[in-house]
């Protein structure tokens, strides 16, 4: 039978604050085990919580960013469970009254897996149920005999991102991932890496007959530690479901944990073992008024990567792929934008960064940010060619120079003594010598075969240590043998 | 003239003239405390050398502050840096602050030295003071009988001259019944008016921090110190601080006097009933103008309080879990062990009933009949308020319906133990404030007992209760000594 898998994820993102979601404590961790600690985040009797504005509007900017609305009013609320990384063992979360609500996100080609852009039909676009914001809880360190918790997590602002099940493929969920981390890493809500835990995501995933209504029963998939893990837990995890039901099995619903060493998943707990959170109104808060600083934050709203990548093709005139390989990095885009300012053709300079620039940092293994190359260099080194200073040939050579050195075009063109002889006389006289030597040719030419003034260029290029304009050189040579 | 005997501004004023040094209030203290407590047993800890080690600091400063050298007792359930605060509690067994409440940090900066530790309830949920896991608490003026509570430590040791004043938690009447039944005055201001921060909270949205005191002037200095908003306590109110002690002069006359009849219904002891409306008369010829008003919620007050307190009290006091302080059981074999076996042997049985009942009516299936109805209500009965306050400036009623009990008399009826704060807990449910201040005492067979009188105010209405209470102090002469 065909069946189809039904999708919906539930992404937490750290946001980028400078403190704690309620207390004082510089929002970072991964230093020495609590020493970002107070009486507030360690959950100490007595103490109340102060709510960190920046993080609420983070949430609504990120709300923005991703088409939903703003709830003029919102509240926090508690969330009951016991465990020993919640300090109080009640998180304060949202329940009814998120700050977003609805929503929705376009999957961009570019995020997709490489291996799976090529199958892309169509322009995939995800509805958003909510987006909330949360208290994170603490780490545990499990040792011999003995678990540790560090609290330096305890207290940082956690917004839970939650879409309705409109993915169907392991790769949607991909594209989902990589698309909304490219989206947050623009609106700098957060720096939205999986690998560092600032980004997790929890699955739900069914299967059903195609083209049947009804949904199948819900698997919750956790401990999904990357994006490329999400796609491999997804992948395995349809397949196990098809396959339960091929052998005649009825699926339970249940949380299943990934371990993506092994590539399987296998059950944590059952829907009867489910908690009742017992979620009620935070007293300790007061319900937010969202509406003094909306406008405020509405101005905050950047231009969206998929935005980018139409105007970079209608302004720079330059192709989809390259445009689109441009948007997928913020800091590339930018600094195709800033080489583009220069630069007389922005195709070149986009082909340039693209194909050239992108290997050898993939070589060096160095992000954009630390490019040897300047931007303005790169609008340089396109200038000199467009104009006929140097060859294309010659541009290859002075780009490895530049990436090595730093230096600018200019620079290195001087030193090597590269320029291309654009002077008429000079190369009139190569020509002449080089119609002298070669009567065979000449012969060959005049008699009609028009190809072999391929040969005299290549004649003219060596004499002139390749310096020679080639396109002058073809002009002499055919002026000179018509 | 002995000076535990003194109200806390006598002490103010003595230490400002230079008349007593700190070190002087605090050994007279200390002696009487030596003296009486063994008998009252209101304090859990009294920190003599460091309460002597403070004064001494204080009497080498030059007097600043409005209570510059004066010895505070505080309960036992609000955070001072370095010392125990148990709640009353077991769970709470060798907990040491790491931090100041901020009504702590007020009273440091007053000049305010801390004398120690009231008992109380176990989390501040009683009605006698008896749910303390340590012990219970006598009544001054009957040892046999029980101080009210939650509040109790604090407001036996301010009737016993143990203490000058002090300051209570009052969810659901615990500052100001046992202020009633043990001839003080007690003030739970509006719920906002004094931060919380630092408290350990029982019911959220229902605590407030307030003075048990001698007198009304007391209360009003008291409130003065802590009152004003806290960025730390998001629901602290944002508003000015009047001058309280200016309000207990300004007479009554034109005041609207409201009295609810719900409030004098069966179940009121009728000699305090004979006490509250000989108050009334007495007010009326101060100047008030009796007005009679209805809130005819108040007999679901009760139950309303029992679904919200519990259901916030269960969520609350579920940080208490042997992880990182406190209590902690032996040898668990693993977390859900651990849980398990701290909560059973640190809480008692009147904190795991509120914990369980309050767990059930947030549970799935049910928190829309008792805990969404329950605030549905709680929003009736503020209504009420709001509607009275249209007709009068105050609303008179008896603190308590019944004059202190016996001890164990209620201890195995929780029923009709909650039935003890049931003219309190109106005011908490709608945040507004109420003081209770003595108007006399029992008379006939047995010892003469304190029968207090409430007087409620609309949120930030202190100063209309200090007005009232003021004058209505002035003609209400009775003998205070509870003769210990």
């Amino acid at each position: 039978m065909n069946y189809e898998a039904v999708i919906g994820l539930e992404v937490h993102v750290q946001l980028k604050t400078r403190t704690k979601m309620f207390c004082g404590c510089v929002n970072a961790y991964g230093g020495e085990p609590n020493s970002q600690t107070c009486p507030v985040c360690l959950g100490m009797p007595g103490v109340m919580p102060s709510p960190n504005e920046q993080a609420i509007r983070l949430t609504a900017l990120s709300g923005l960013l991703l088409g939903c609305d703003i709830a003029p009013r919102c509240k926090f609320d508690r969330k009951n469970y016991f465990y020993a990384d919640m300090p109080k063992n009640y998180q304060i979360s949202q329940y009814d009254l998120p700050i977003c609500l609805n929503g929705q996100m376009e999957l961009m080609k570019e995020c997709y897996p490489k291996d799976a852009q090529k199958d892309i039909q169509g322009v995939k676009q995800v509805k958003l149920t909510r987006i909330h914001l949360e208290e994170d809880v603490g780490k545990s360190f499990h040792f011999e005999n003995c678990t540790g918790v560090d609290f330096d997590r305890a207290g940082a602002p956690l917004m839970e991102i939650v879409t309705q099940p409109d993915l169907n493929t392991p790769e949607e969920a991909f594209a989902f991932l990589s698309t909304l981390r490219l989206v947050l890493l623009y609106g700098k809500v957060s720096d939205a890496d999986m690998e560092k835990g600032q980004m997790r995501c929890d699955v739900n995933v069914s299967i059903r007959p195609a083209g049947e209504k009804k949904l199948g029963t819900k698997i919750e998939l956790k401990n999904l530690n990357s994006i490329s893990g999400a796609r491999r837990a997804l992948a395995y995890e349809i397949e196990r479901q098809k396959q339960a039901l091929a052998r005649g099995e009825k699926l339970v619903q249940e949380t299943r944990r990934w371990d993506d060493d092994a590539g399987v998943t296998s059950s944590m707990r059952s829907k009867e073992m489910a908690h009742d959170y017992r979620y009620f109104p935070e007293p300790d808060l007061l319900p937010i008024d969202t509406t003094p600083w909306l406008d405020e934050v509405k101005r905050l709203v950047p231009e969206l990567p998929m935005a980018r990548k139409q105007r970079f093709m209608q302004q720079y005139q330059i192709a989809d792929y390259n445009a689109g390989v441009l948007v997928a990095d913020m800091d590339l885009a930018d600094y195709f934008e800033k080489a583009a300012a220069h630069a007389p053709n922005p195709n070149a300079a986009a082909n340039l960064i693209v194909n050239d620039l992108m290997r050898e940092l993939g070589a060096a293994s160095l992000p954009i940010t630390q490019s040897p190359i300047l931007p303005k260099d790169i609008a340089a080194l396109t200038t000199v060619v467009e104009s006929g200073k140097i060859s294309s040939k010659q541009a290859k050579d002075v780009f490895a120079e530049m990436f090595k050195t730093g230096k600018n075009p200019d620079a290195i063109i001087a030193e090597k003594g590269l320029s291309q002889v654009s002077d008429a006389g000079a190369i009139e006289k190569f020509c002449d010598e080089v119609i002298a030597a070669n009567p065979k040719i000449v012969t060959d030419i005049r008699s009609g075969n028009a190809k072999a003034v391929g040969a005299l260029v290549g004649q003219v290029m060596k004499l002139s240590k390749g310096k020679a304009n080639p396109a002058m050189v073809n002009e002499f040579l055919k002026k000179k043998l018509s | 003239m002995s000076l535990h005997t003194l109200t806390l501004a006598q002490a103010a004023e003595k230490v400002r003239r230079k008349e007593v040094s700190s070190v002087d209030l605090v050994k007279a203290l200390l002696v009487r405390i030596r003296e009486v407590d063994p008998r009252v047993q209101a304090f859990l800890d009294v920190n003599e050398e460091d309460a002597l080690e403070q004064a001494r600091l204080r009497d080498r400063e030059s007097p600043s502050g409005a209570l510059h050298g004066v010895p505070v007792l505080l309960k036992d359930n609000m955070n001072r840096r370095g010392t125990f605060c148990s709640c009353g509690s077991k769970i709470l067994n060798g907990y040491r602050a790491p931090y100041n409440a901020t009504v702590v940090e007020r009273l440091e900066k007053a000049g305010a030295v801390f004398l120690g530790r009231a008992n109380m309830d176990e989390f501040a949920m009683g009605s006698s003071t008896e749910n303390s896991a340590m012990h219970a608490t006598r009544n001054p003026w009957d040892l046999e009988r029980i101080p009210g509570g939650s509040s109790g430590g604090c407001a036996a040791a301010v009737a016993s001259d143990m203490a000058f004043g002090s300051l209570g938690s009052d969810t659901g009447g615990s500052i100001r019944q046992p202020a009633a039944v043990c001839g003080c005055v007690g003030l739970k201001p509006t719920y906002g008016r004094v931060s919380r921060y630092g408290l350990v909270a029982f019911a959220s949205s229902l605590d407030q921090i307030g003075p048990i005191t001698k007198d009304a002037r007391d209360a009003a200095l008291l409130l003065q110190t802590i009152a004003g908003h806290d960025p730390r306590d998001s629901t602290s109110l944002p508003d000015a601080v009047p001058d309280y002690s200016k309000a207990l002069e300004q007479g009554i006359k034109g005041l609207r006097m409201g009295l609810p009849k719900e409030y004098f219904a069966p179940g009121l002891d009728p000699q305090v009933e004979k006490l509250v409306r000989a108050a009334v008369e007495e007010l009326r010829q101060l100047g008030a103008e009796l007005v009679e008003i209805s809130l005819p919620h108040t007999p679901y007050a009760v139950a309303v309080y029992y679904v919200i307190a519990t259901a916030e009290a269960s969520a609350n006091l579920a940080r208490f879990d042997g992880v990182r302080y406190g209590h902690r059981t032996s040898e668990p074999s693993d977390l859900l062990d651990l849980y398990g076996r701290t909560r059973a042997e640190g809480f008692g049985p009147e904190v795991k009933r509120r914990i369980i009942l309050g767990t059930y009516v947030l549970s799935s299936g049910y928190y829309d009949a008792y805990y969404l109805r329950a605030q549905k209500v709680r929003t009736l009965i503020r209504r009420d308020f709001g509607e009275a306050f249209k007709k009068c400036d105050f609303i008179l009623t008896p603190t308590s319906p019944t004059p202190a009990f016996k001890l164990g008399e209620k201890a195995n009826d929780p029923l009709q133990m909650y039935l003890a704060d049931i003219c309190t807990i109106a005011a908490n449910l709608a945040g507004i404030c109420g003081i209770s201040v003595p108007c006399g005492r029992t008379g006939g067979a047995g010892k003469p007992l304190p029968v207090g009188l409430q007087f409620l105010g609309p949120s930030m209405g202190e100063e209309t209760l200090f007005r009232v209470a003021g004058a209505y102090e002035q003609v209400c002469r009775w003998d205070r000594n509870p003769g210990l």
